[in-house]
Order: C-alpha cells, then sequence, then structure tokens
C-alpha cells in the first residue's frame, strides 16, 4: 500500500485516497468534435513519471497534482 | 523409534499424543508433525500428484513439497495442505494424507508411474487442445489424480485478526545474522521488530549446536540473545510469523500463527519499516538422480535439524550423495549419533581435501567422482563420466535407508526480489544474490550468500547498527548446479510435488520452448505449493545445459508474493459475515423490521422492500401497497437519498453549470426535477434541487450516487472553477425523509404542519415549517406520479415523526409501502432509475428528458458532447413503454428485436413489472428510433431462447392524478 503525501496533511496511506486520472487536461472552451474527442478520451498513459491527479477523500478532501513513476511507483518532483 | 535418548531442543516432561492416517503416534512439545512422524518411523508421508509414487520428508522447512497433510480440529477446522514441518505439533492433532487412492500404501494410480512416457510435459496442455471431445474421458480421471487434498466443507469458525505496525527496523529472520541485527539495532535506540517463520528463533542455529559464537556454545549465546531481544522493550519478536510478501515503501505483510489454543487462529500483520533487513537464509538445493523422489532421500540440512534440534536419527544406514561441501559435517554428525555411514558419493573428482582426511580417520568410505542410481532398497555409485553420464560397468552396490543430498544452497531471495531489488548472478556463491536494491532494504548472511557464522553475526551487527556491510564470506564450495545436472538420469525429479523429471524439461527445450518462463508454465515446473523453492533454481540448470547457455543468460523467473501460502482466513480477517462490509440503515429501518418488512441491499443501505402481511406473497403485498398509494395514502422511507447542502453567493451559477437545467429562474421556495451529466453527455445522475433562499438550495441524489455526485462537485469547485464562492455539505444521513404519497396526502400531514399554510404550497414547492412539532423541511415532491410530499425531519426525529404521520394517516388507510412498489409506482408513470432506464451510454433526450436542458446557457457539464455528431444522429436507442401481449412480466435484460428469428438487437429491456394499476404486465426498454416505433410490435428474446411479442407504447402508461417532478 502506497503513502501518499498529501500536501496539505503529509503522508496517509493509500486507501484515504481516490486517483482522479491523470492531470493537466484542461477543458476546453471551444472545441471542435476532434478537440473536444482528445479532452473526453485521450490520455497519455506513460512508462515513467505520469503526473495524476488524487483527491485526499477521507482526509482533507483536497485534490492534487503528484508525479510518480508508473515503473516504480515512487513519487517524485514535477519534472 | 528413531527417538535418541538425549538431545534436541524437545520438552521430553510433555509428551503430546497425536494421530496419522488413524495411528496414534506421540511426540514431544517442541517437535513439529514431521520431527514426531520421524520419531515414530514413518517414512511415508504422501504421494506425488502425477504419478502417485510414495514420497517421504525431504526437508525441515517452509520449502517442504512433498510432506502436505490434512489437519483436521474438528468442527469445521479441516485444513488441507498443511506443511507437516511447520506444524508444530499438539496434543490430540489429528492428521491424514493426502492425495492417496485408496490408502497410502496401496495406491491404485502409482501404476501411472509404470505409464510414466504416457503423462511427458505438456500433457495436460496437449490433452486440453486436443480434439473437442477428448477431454471430457480424460478430464475425470485426471481431478481425481490430480487433485491436493480436500477442500474445507464448513465455514471456518476460528477467529482471525489483522494488525498494523511501524517500526524503524524490521528484521526478517531470526538466525545468527538476524539475531545479531536485531541486537545492534536495539542497541541504537531504534524500534525493533523481529519475525521468523519457525515457532523457535534461531534459524539454522538450532541445527548446528556444535558452532561457538564469541567463545560461547552456540545455543548458549542464542539463548542469551533471545532473552535480550524479549526483554527489550523497543523490541517485538514475533515467532511462527512468515514475512510473505513485501510491498512498496518497505511496507511488509506478515502472517502469524498463534499457538493452538489461542483465541485467534491467525494474525495479519502490515507492517510499515523504516528500514528492513532481510536475513532470510538460504535452502539447500537437490541433485538429480533417478530415484531421488524416494522416501529416505532428504537434504543433509535436513537431517542435521532432525538430528539435532529434534533428536531423531532419520534413517540407520546413509548414503550423502553430495556435490557441494556443505552435506559432509552433517553425516559426521550422523555417524557420532550412531548412524551407519554406508558411503560419500561426491560428484567431484577432488573433493577438499580436509573433509577426506576427517572421512579417512572416520573409516568413512569416499566414492569421488561418482554418481548414484537407486536400487529398490538402497543406492548404486557409478563413476562419472566426463559428460556427467553414469559409467554402468563398474558399479558399486550400497544398502542403504536414507540418502541425504547436499547440491548446494539457493540464497532465499524471495523478499528481496519482491521488493523490485535486482539479482545478479555470482558464479562463485553459484547462485543468484541480491543486487541493487530499489528500497532501504539490506541483505545478510546466507541470504547474501554468507555461509560463515562469525561473518553472519558481524553483517548482522553492521546491517542493525545502520553501517556499511563487511565483504560477503564463502568458504564452502561445490560443483556448479549447471554442470552437476548434466548427464542427469533422465527420471530425475526436478519438481517431486508437481512430478516434473529432467527429460520433462529436456522435451519442453526441444520442443521449442526457450524463455525460462515459458518452460515454467509448459512443465508446471516451481508451480506447485512451494513456488519452485525445491526446483526452480536446479530447473533452470537443467535448461540452461539443455540450451548449452549459462544461467544468466537463460534468467530466472520472477518472484511474487507469497513466500509461503497464506490462508484466506488470515487475509480475510475480521471481514467476514456481518463485518464483511459496512451495513448502513436508514433511521426507520428498525421500525420496519419490526413490522416484518422484507429487505433489500442498495449499495451498503438496507431499505425495506416490501411489508408482508400473513399469508402475503411479494406480489400480493406490492399489489396493495401501490393500490393504497393510488387511492389513499402511503408512508416511505426515502432517508437514504443522497442530500447535499449547496450555499454561497454563486451557488446558483455553480449549479447552472452542474445541472443540465435552467436554475436562475427558480425562485426560492420552488424546487425542480434535475439531470447530471458527465462531460461525455450521458445522464451520470438526477435528483430535485430545492431553492431554499437565494444563496442555498437543498439538492438530492440517487441513493448510489450521493458520493459520486458530491466527489464531482468538488472536483468542478476545486479544479475548474475555484473561483466560485460555493460550499458543498453532505447532508445524507442528516435527514431523515420521510414520503406520504397519493390522493389524500395532504389530508394525511395537514393536521400535522405549522408554520405554513400548507394548501398554499404549490407542486414542486419547497417549505421550512414544522411536522409534529419538529423543524422540516417540506417539499411538495413525489416518485409516484401522485399528489405527494417528502418530510425532511432530523434524522433522530424521524421515528417520531414517521409515528405521528402513521397516526394522522390511519383514518385515511395510509399503508407503508417499499422499494418494490416505489419502482412500480414510478414505471406506471414512465420515471426513469438512473442505472436501470440509464447504463452510462443514455443521453437526456433518449430518455425523453431533453426539455429540462436550459437552452439559454453558456455551459453545463456535458453540453458540449451533445452537440457531437454521434449525439445527435437518428436511429439512438430511446426511452418507450413495452406492453407484453401474454400475461407474463417479461424478463429485465432481454433483447429486443424485430422478429423472432432475429440476431441483431434493436435495444433491451430496462425494467419490467406486473402493474396493479394497469392490471397487466408493464416494461420500460431503450428501443432503437423507439419513439418512431410507438404502436408497433416488437419482440422480447428472454434468455431461455423464446421469443415474446410486445407492444410499443409511451412510457407513462398511466396519466397523471396530481403533479410529477417530471412535469
Amino acid at each position: 500500500m502506497l503513502l501518499i503525501p498529501c500536501p496539505h496533511c503529509g503522508d496517509r496511506p493509500e486507501i484515504e485516497f481516490r486517483n482522479c486520472g491523470e492531470a493537466g487536461i484542461v477543458r476546453p472552451t471551444a472545441a471542435d468534435d476532434a478537440a473536444w474527442t482528445a479532452f473526453l478520451y485521450l490520455r497519455s498513459n506513460p512508462r515513467g513519471l505520469h503526473a495524476e491527479r488524487w483527491r485526499h477523500v477521507h482526509g482533507c478532501g483536497r485534490f492534487f497534482t503528484l508525479h510518480r513513476h508508473t515503473v516504480s511507483d515512487r513519487f517524485e518532483s514535477a519534472p | 523409534m528413531s527417538r535418541l535418548p538425549t538431545g534436541g531442543r524437545i520438552d521430553r516432561s510433555r509428551p503430546l499424543q497425536f494421530s496419522f492416517d488413524g495411528r496414534q503416534l506421540e511426540g514431544f512439545a517442541g517437535d513439529t508433525l514431521a520431527s514426531a512422524l520421524l520419531a515414530n518411523g514413518v517414512t511415508v508421508v504422501g504421494r506425488g500428484t502425477k504419478y502417485h509414487r510414495p514420497r517421504g520428508i525431504l526437508t525441515a522447512g517452509p520449502e517442504e513439497p512433498n510432506a502436505l497433510v490434512e489437519i483436521d480440529r474438528g468442527g469445521g477446522r479441516r485444513e488441507p495442505n498443511t506443511r507437516a514441518t511447520m506444524q508444530p505439533l499438539f496434543d490430540g492433532l489429528v492428521a491424514r494424507s493426502q492425495n492417496r487412492f485408496p490408502s497410502l500404501r496401496f495406491d491404485a494410480a502409482a501404476l501411472a508411474g509404470l505409464a510414466a512416457p504416457l503423462l511427458p510435459a505438456g500433457f495436460y496442455y496437449k490433452t486440453f487442445l486436443s480434439p473437442r471431445g477428448w477431454h471430457h474421458l480424460w478430464e475425470p480421471v485426471l481431478r481425481r489424480l490430480a487433485g491436493l487434498g480436500r477442500a474445507p466443507d464448513a465455514p471456518d469458525p476460528d477467529r482471525y485478526a489483522n494488525r498494523y505496525a511501524h517500526c524503524d527496523v524490521l528484521v526478517v529472520g531470526a538466525g545468527p545474522a538476524g539475531l545479531a541485527a536485531a541486537l545492534a539495532a536495539a542497541e541504537t535506540g531504534e524500534r525493533v521488530i523481529l519475525c521468523d517463520e519457525q515457532a523457535e528463533p534461531g534459524g539454522w542455529l538450532l541445527s548446528d549446536p556444535q558452532e561457538s559464537i564469541d567463545g560461547q556454545p552456540a545455543w548458549t549465546w542464542l539463548d542469551d540473545a533471545v532473552a535480550t531481544l524479549r526483554a527489550h522493550p523497543r523490541v517485538r519478536v514475533l515467532t511462527s510469523t512468515t514475512a510473505f510478501h513485501y510491498g512498496l515503501q518497505n511496507f511488509l505483510a506478515l502472517a502469524e500463527i498463534l499457538p493452538e489454543g489461542s483465541r485467534l487462529r491467525e494474525r495479519l500483520w502490515q507492517i510499515r519499516a523504516k528500514r528492513v533487513v532481510l536475513a532470510t537464509g538460504a535452502i539447500e538445493r537437490k541433485l538429480l538422480f533417478h530415484g531421488n523422489d524416494r522416501p529416505g532421500a532428504m537434504f543433509a540440512s535436513a537431517a542435521r535439524t532432525w538430528l539435532n534440534r529434534y533428536a531423531v536419527l532419520p534413517g540407520r544406514r546413509a548414503v550423502l550423495a553430495a556435490s557441494h561441501d556443505s552435506g559432509w559435517q552433517s553425516v559426521f554428525q550422523l555417524q557420532d549419533a550412531g548412524a551407519e555411514i554406508a558411503a560419500i558419493v561426491d560428484w567431484r573428482a577432488a573433493p577438499p581435501p580436509p573433509l577426506l582426511e576427517e572421512a579417512a580417520r572416520r573409516g568413512i568410505e569416499v566414492l569421488a567422482g561418482h554418481g548414484v542410481t537407486a536400487l529398490p532398497d538402497g543406492m548404486l555409485a557409478m563413476p562419472r563420466a566426463a559428460d556427467g553420464t553414469l559409467i554402468r560397468n563398474r558399479t558399486r552396490t550400497l544398502f542403504c535407508d536414507l540418502v541425504l543430498m547436499a547440491g548446494g544452497w539457493t540464497p532465499t531471495v524471495h523478499l528481496f526480489s519482491q521488493s523490485r531489488g535486482r539479482l545478479r548472478w555470482d558464479d562463485a556463491a553459484d547462485a543468484f544474490l541480491p543486487g541493487e536494491p530499489a528500497q532501504n532494504v539490506v541483505c545478510i548472511g546466507a541470504c547474501r550468500g554468507t555461509d560463515d557464522l562469525a561473518a553472519c553475526i558481524a553483517e548482522g551487527q553492521a546491517a542493525g547498527a545502520g553501517t556499511s556491510l563487511p565483504p560477503r564470506v564463502q568458504r564452502a564450495g561445490g560443483l556448479a548446479v549447471r554442470a552437476a545436472v548434466t548427464g542427469a538420469d533422465g527420471r530425475s525429479f526436478v519438481d517431486p510435488q508437481n512430478d516434473v523429471t529432467a527429460d520433462d524439461i529436456r522435451l519442453a527445450v526441444r520442443e521449442g520452448f526457450r524463455s525460462i518462463e515459458h518452460v515454467k508454465r509448459y512443465t508446471t515446473t516451481g508451480m506447485a505449493t512451494d513456488q519452485g523453492k525445491i526446483a526452480n533454481m536446479v530447473g533452470l540448470a537443467v535448461v540452461a545445459d539443455t540450451l548449452e547457455r549459462a544461467i544468466p543468460e537463460v534468467g530466472i523467473t520472477t518472484f511474487r508474493g507469497p513466500y509461503t501460502p497464506v490462508s484466506f482466513g488470515t487475509l480475510a480477517g475480521r471481514h467476514r459475515g456481518v463485518l464483511f462490509e459496512p451495513i448502513r440503515t436508514p433511521p426507520l429501518h428498525d421500525w420496519a423490521a419490526a413490522q416484518g418488512a422484507v429487505f433489500e441491499p442498495v449499495g451498503l443501505w438496507q431499505r425495506a422492500r416490501y411489508f408482508p402481511r400473513p399469508g402475503e406473497d411479494m406480489q400480493a403485498a406490492v399489489a396493495r401497497e401501490c393500490r393504497a398509494v393510488r387511492g389513499a395514502a402511503g408512508i416511505f422511507d426515502a432517508s437514504t437519498l443522497g442530500k447535499i447542502e449547496v450555499v454561497g453567493p454563486d451557488a446558483t451559477t455553480f449549479l447552472e453549470r452542474i445541472y443540465v437545467n435552467a436554475l436562475a429562474n427558480l425562485a426560492p421556495g420552488r424546487c425542480r426535477y434535475a439531470l447530471l451529466l458527465r462531460e461525455d453527455g450521458c445522464i451520470a445522475d438526477d435528483g430535485i434541487i430545492g431553492r431554499l433562499a437565494a444563496d442555498r438550495f437543498h439538492v438530492t441524489t440517487t441513493t448510489g450516487g450521493a458520493a459520486s455526485v458530491l466527489h464531482m462537485m468538488e472536483d468542478y469547485l476545486q479544479t475548474e472553477w475555484p473561483d466560485l464562492r460555493v460550499w458543498l455539505t453532505s447532508t445524507t444521513e442528516h435527514w431523515g425523509v420521510i414520503a406520504v404519497q397519493g390522493p389524500r396526502s395532504g389530508e394525511v400531514i395537514a393536521p400535522l404542519v405549522e408554520g405554513i399554510d400548507l394548501a398554499a404550497l404549490p407542486p414542486m414547492g419547497v417549505a421550512c415549517c414544522t411536522v409534529a412539532g419538529i423543524g422540516a423541511r417540506l417539499f411538495s415532491v413525489g416518485f409516484t406520479g401522485e399528489r405527494g410530499f417528502e418530510i425532511n425531519v432530523p434524522a433522530g426525529h424521524a421515528p417520531a415523526v414517521w409515528q405521528a404521520v402513521l397516526q394522522a394517516g390511519a383514518p385515511h388507510g395510509i399503508t407503508p409501502y417499499g422499494t418494490e412498489a416505489m419502482h412500480v409506482l414510478r414505471a406506471e408513470r414512465g420515471y426513469i432509475i438512473v442505472g436501470q432506464e440509464t447504463d452510462g451510454t443514455v443521453t437526456p433526450d433518449d430518455v425523453g428528458l431533453g426539455r429540462l436542458i436550459g437552452k439559454k446557457k453558456a455551459d453545463f457539464i456535458g453540453k458540449r458532447s451533445l452537440d457531437r455528431p454521434d449525439m445527435r444522429t437518428t436511429g439512438r436507442r430511446q426511452l418507450v413503454g413495452l406492453l407484453p401481449i401474454d400475461a407474463t412480466v417479461p424478463e429485465e435484460g432481454a433483447q429486443l428485436v424485430i422478429a423472432p428469428g432475429s440476431a441483431t438487437p434493436l435495444g433491451h429491456i430496462t425494467s419490467a413489472y406486473a402493474s396493479p394499476t394497469l392490471g397487466r404486465p408493464i416494461a420500460l426498454g431503450l428501443l432503437q428510433s423507439g419513439r418512431v416505433r410507438i404502436g408497433t410490435s416488437v419482440f422480447a428474446l428472454g434468455s431461455t431462447g423464446t421469443a415474446a411479442p410486445v407492444k410499443v407504447v409511451s412510457p407513462m402508461f398511466t396519466q397523471p392524478a396530481g403533479e410529477g417532478e417530471n412535469g
């Protein structure tokens, strides 16, 4: 079980959190069909450092972004 | 009896009675089942899975592949596949051998051994891939032959628990290195947990009392070390506790087996350690020769354990088959204990001179450069040729009842590998050793390839203190495992539990399998319950030898947890029965239970489904409840609805962006049925939005959607529109909700309502008032198509208000109804249930609710997606009503087709009920271009394959008597 560094509460066990998918996906205000489809469905799924959103749902309730290495599962600072 | 008169770590003052296959036997406290069986001269303990050859006890530890027995503690406590080497003996233990038919002594299937060529590697794959029908012939036979133990047939009555713990240092393995590490770490002031799978700490020291440490006899040092650790305030010593999983961030899982008679049977420990010291030791390797699976063939190290720890002489006349120095000492000790030594057969042409000199001094014959093959009552020793084969014209017959195998050592790197540390091949150690770690972990002692006792202690001291390790020390040596398997007899068993021979592996390689992962799966080498502890290295050597490649070029299979088998009870802990998951009950649950309600689970909630009267079945009860609501008044516990208080100056703006509806024009005191979409334009949830004030809304969600809707709202509020001044609070459990529905609902509640003019409360209105003296939010809404109210009161007051409403409604015939009647009533009116009529692909227009969308709004979640071509296309599946032509209620989930023989589904039935109001079955469904098809007929194709005609109609089966929220 991962220890996840919540920026508000510190290291807390994984079961207190909910993963909310890739971070940095911008919700377009005006978009053609292709751009909107990309917003809805296209994600990067990298092998390596992955920016992802988490919510400390059973803690402070805040959303935040972490960078996790998808091979080692280590949290690292932003590239 | 083979028990020696003195010695060992058993308690001779405490004899214990036990039985094996019905035989009454005796052992001592401190015995394992295996040592007690050997002490009683029991040498055959099971049979192999494939050939059913008789098998004896091979090892003295957790790697045991043969001595798997069923332990029966009575009352459902029947546990298969218990390793006899790890089962502490207790008084009254009942053990049975497994995998034999009809009995251990005579096994009919052992004849399969005679037919060995019929069952080569990949037999199962080939059999089950062969033409259809063929496996029907084989399967029953194979199932009988290949079974391993009997699953228990009664619920486990024992208690299990789990604990979390944190420590500075977790030391796995309480052998000399681990003990030294724990002592040193405790000295530095760190919190230490030391665990060991054995019932007693000491590791290999328990088997080797002749050694000395710091000038003391080994057992004196051991007893002092254990006493010091047990008394230390910062040290926890866990025995009979196996670290079986090494997860991320030094999070390890341990299975503790408590002593027989404890309140708990097993306990799962989940430990987070700042650093981990692995002192997990090493496991001996078997040698490949014909007959190496016979009862009486065992690891040389195991023999030393039986002798020294349990005072058991495992045989009278022994042969050592060795390719490594380490076995010689075992033979010398057996001789000292009174066993005859028939010969030492060493694969190597030139064993080390000191060993040869000691053997000569003892008068033990040494056959160097020889190998062995089995005879019915002994072994045949023959010289090994340069290619490893045996030269059969120069044989020596060696009568014996014990064959000790010493094939070198495989460090127990399982946990290190699970921690994602890299393994590296080391030629000198002839093994994979721990390499670069991925976490804060260090390996010491035999797990690191060190075999010198003083060096093990020095490594432990360094690891415990957190300083760098001294260089690895290796004193014993042997023939490389790859060279030792060269030319080995094809009938030699590599994996004795899965009955894989050297020839099976060679065949797999000849058939084209190159990857060790593929060979493993094709031959099942190392896939038995010992997880390859016995077979993997030797099997790998055979593959390397056959491919003529070096072992590191072939690679190694992945180590995965658990290190040893873990019972489901340990993993489940207390999460069984009513504690399996939380149960949520609404405030009126106790009242409903007292009325004899039948409940159904809805998410974690228990909801009253219907209230049967004596003699009523579900259909009769539901029909009566429905008629009461349509004809007079019904009362319903709607407390499980999700509720969110949305407050703030920007609350209207926020809700307009979240829901599809226009809400800016919703006046305080009014409410509106609203739809929530996902960004892809499909319906996510629905509910009622009530406006209490300009900046305050009472929003309801579906019962199942409460948490996810709040999560979604928070997501947008925190990350998309952080500028909005809005606060969200879940109030689901704060409000008890009493729905009063039916034409007389107003009359029922009128005497109870104070503070407002009830007659002035319009349909789809909300007001703060008191009901039966309790402060309430009163909504004039319903989900039945009748005039109705939902009375929200603080949950603690709900039972009292419920009673008051019941009393006030009694003259009007008020009737409690459950979720089933609620479903029927809403379906008669064509109201959807999110998750039943919708499945994540359904838009508002699909279910006929396109009119709810606020046309002038610039944006809301999902708006852009509704403009995508696929969402606007014709031919989407639309909500329709369906009237079956015959009188049976169709199946929910039945496919809708245009004609009975059609294989093209046009949709499916989402809900189906017997409608008491209409006196006929009704159904809702999603049907391609459904609204155009109204008036036509389609067919409902059920799971039985029968197609029943249904008429397509409007989903509004009944016209509203009062006003529903969909209006």
